[in-house]
């Protein structure tokens, strides 16, 4: 194992799935020569030249579409969205074209394809750029979405969406690019998509958090503790496929339960998480299932509006005093 | 209806612009019996599929969108015979057509209009979404422009493995107004992709007129920005297509240029079938079909020799083919999945 950051987990994931599969190659903007808008493809340019690490102009549709009409011809592309505030000008071909081609072609054509690129509000830039989009595409069949929350997760999961045979939407976190993590120094260090994974064991409750929530999570359990409440939290990892089952065994366990996610509240993934939480789960609930959300606004600028929409630390430890009927 | 303009030839235009002139008052194309005998069947089995698929919407056979290529036979069928077998097609929603062109069979395209488990893509697809990996046909496609980028994708993975393969993306003049269309060709123009674009300018975007379209309504001045090649010309002459198509091919395939081509065509129904075409005068419709390409094509085979009987036994034939593929549809079992395609296992 080596302690490195979550950047360096997904340069290594991708300039080994390059050394193992010459079908692999990027393209996205300044991923080349620039080495990346956030130093995520440093060095592939050199390593592969510029067949393989390919500059596109401020064209997401078009590189976007690109990317999906050669993975139906046999190659594996990893496109790169500057941030997937982005995505959203090519969202056509991820959801019409990349989503729905294997089923349309009835099979004859798959589109293994990665879209990736850093997700959710950074510091301070505003509304446009600030933004989690994971609930639309968790939202789209035929997708798979995957959140990373540590390096050694980045690592292993974009390693195994680079070799699936879907197009998978991996979204990065923005603030978590500096972030260290232990990770097994081998090129087949793969995570299976759809594995949730227990970042911190507990009894009392269980809070579900994916991406940089998961570190908010982790840091209100220490707060928790203090107040001897012993959180559980658990990280989906992928959104879809979504795993369930570890989801609810936690839950069974703990008997409350709380979402935390950076998105919006109305229609945000957290709320169909729920919803299979009752199902599943109604006779062991002991409270209704929270959820902690960013505000149901554009995110402002000034830093003290910007920490005040999104979900802190004390807004989980006070969600968790309101499933323990402690409040 | 005032406001319909004539063809093409009155068109605004700029010094720039190629002028298209009305081809029957232009040389013949050289061509011979074995030429254009295999390009006329093509063209008249396109006709016979497309009336047969006219005849089931109307017997409640046929659901949702069903957009005719009538009228436009000559663009596809003189286009794909420029092309190798390992070259790959990219085209929209109006592509049965290009799909029967590039090999794919009546029968299944027939199939999958009526939504039957034998159908091209098994009743999931319809008009709209006809594909076959077997034949490097790689989609019909429901959203406007949407596809230009993906034929620049097949394009880009041609010249990644150096494969010499070439990608004939087709489209209306309609998709030359929006995004994907104009990233799809600046980018094929940045990276010097094995592409020909194909404009099929029909003149009208479902309703809308070109001049009510375009501000500069030569839809081929969009490669200049760009550098491309282009080429601009009358598509009822489905010889000339074919060998115009086959430069751009040649460009696109020795030095990897992609070129920006548009042919002028007419359909001869609506939009789609819920379209009466109430925008056209009853006198340009009558115009464009009695330059009709097949009736054109026909008789360019009696001058080069063929007999009357000869051309009988072949549309007896072409008329039995698609009878055959009605009846194949017609007794063929309802689609009966949807599950396992959604996800790749």
């Amino acid at each position: 194992m080596a302690v490195i950051s979550y950047r360096e987990a997904l340069n290594q994931a991708m300039r080994e799935e390059m050394d193992r599969d010459p079908n692999v190659f990027i393209m996205g903007e300044e991923v080349g020569y620039y080495n990346g808008a956030y130093k995520v493809t440093q060095g592939l340019l050199q390593r592969f030249s510029e067949r393989r690490v390919v500059d596109a102009p401020i064209a997401e549709m078009g590189f976007a579409g690109i990317g999906v009409g050669a993975a139906m011809v046999g190659l594996r592309p990893i496109i790169e969205f500057m941030t997937f505030n982005f995505s959203l000008v090519a969202i056509d071909q991820i959801v019409n074209n990349a989503a729905k081609i294997y089923q349309m072609s009835a099979g004859q054509f798959t589109v293994p394809i990665v879209f990736r690129g850093p997700s959710g509000p950074a510091v301070q830039v505003a509304s446009q750029h600030s933004q989690s989009f994971e609930s639309y595409y968790a939202h789209v069949p035929g997708l798979k979405v995957v959140m990373p929350s540590t390096a050694y997760d980045a690592k292993g999961l974009l390693k195994t969406a680079i070799r699936d045979e879907n197009p998978v939407v991996f979204m990065e976190g923005e603030t978590l690019y500096n972030t260290t993590w232990d990770v097994p120094e081998t090129d087949e260090h793969l995570i299976p998509l759809g594995v949730a994974d227990v970042k911190r064991e507990g009894t009392d409750v269980t809070l579900i958090a994916w991406s940089r929530m998961v570190w908010v999570c982790l840091d209100a359990a220490k707060e928790l503790a203090k107040q001897g409440i012993e959180a559980e939290v658990v990280d989906p990892r992928t959104l879809r496929p979504l795993d369930i089952d570890t989801l609810a065994s936690s839950v069974r366990k703990t008997g409350r339960c709380v979402i935390v996610e950076v998105g919006w509240p109305v229609a945000g993934f957290g709320a169909e998480i729920a919803y299979q939480l009752q199902r599943l789960c109604m006779d062991s609930l002991d409270a209704p299932i929270e959820r902690v959300c960013s505000d149901d606004v554009p995110m402002p600028y000034a830093k003290n509006l910007e920490d005040e929409v999104q979900p802190q630390v004390k807004d989980v430890v006070a969600a968790v005093r309101r499933a323990l009927y402690l409040d | 209806m005032g406001m319909v303009r004539a063809v093409v030839t009155a068109a605004m235009t700029t010094p720039e612009t190629k002028r298209v002139e009305r081809d029957d008052q232009q040389e013949l194309v050289d061509t011979t019996l074995e030429e254009l005998t295999p390009l006329y069947r093509q063209m008249l089995a396109i006709r016979r599929l497309e009336e047969a698929c006219a005849k089931a919407y109307s017997q409640g056979k046929i659901g949702g969108f069903l957009h005719l290529i009538i009228g436009q036979e000559a663009v596809c069928v003189g286009a794909i015979a420029a092309l190798e077998e390992k070259d790959y097609v990219v085209a929209t929603y109006r592509e049965h057509g290009h799909a029967y062109a590039k090999g794919v069979p009546a029968r299944p395209i027939l199939a999958e209009l009526w939504g039957k488990k034998t159908g091209l893509v098994k009743g999931l697809g319809g008009s709209m979404h006809l594909f076959d990996k077997s034949k490097n046909f790689l989609g019909g496609y429901g959203i406007v422009g949407g596809h230009v980028p993906i034929g620049a994708g097949a394009a880009f993975a041609s010249k990644y493995r150096g494969d010499g393969a070439v990608t004939l993306c087709f489209f209306g003049e309609g998709a030359s107004t929006i995004g994907g269309f104009a990233e799809g060709i600046a980018l094929a123009a940045l990276w010097k992709l094995p592409i020909v674009f194909i404009c099929e300018n029909n003149q009208y975007s479902m309703g809308t007129p070109l001049y009510r379209s375009l501000a500069v309504e030569d839809v081929s001045m969009r490669a200049l920005a760009h550098g491309m090649p282009r080429d601009r010309f009358d598509g009822d002459d489905v010889v000339k297509v074919k060998r115009r198509i086959a430069e751009a091919v040649e460009r696109a395939r020795t030095t990897g240029e992609p070129t920006l081509v548009e042919v002028i065509t007419y359909r001869f129904r609506g939009h789609s079938m819920s379209d009466p075409g109430l925008y056209r005068t009853k006198e340009e419709v009558e115009e464009w079909r009695r330059r009709d390409p097949l009736g054109r094509s026909r008789q360019r085979l009696l001058d080069l020799g063929m007999s009357e009987d000869e051309l009988g036994a072949l549309e007896d034939d072409v008329r039995a083919e698609i009878e055959d593929a009605v009846k194949f549809a017609d007794e063929s079992p309802p689609a009966d999945e949807y599950l396992p395609y959604v996800i790749k296992e």
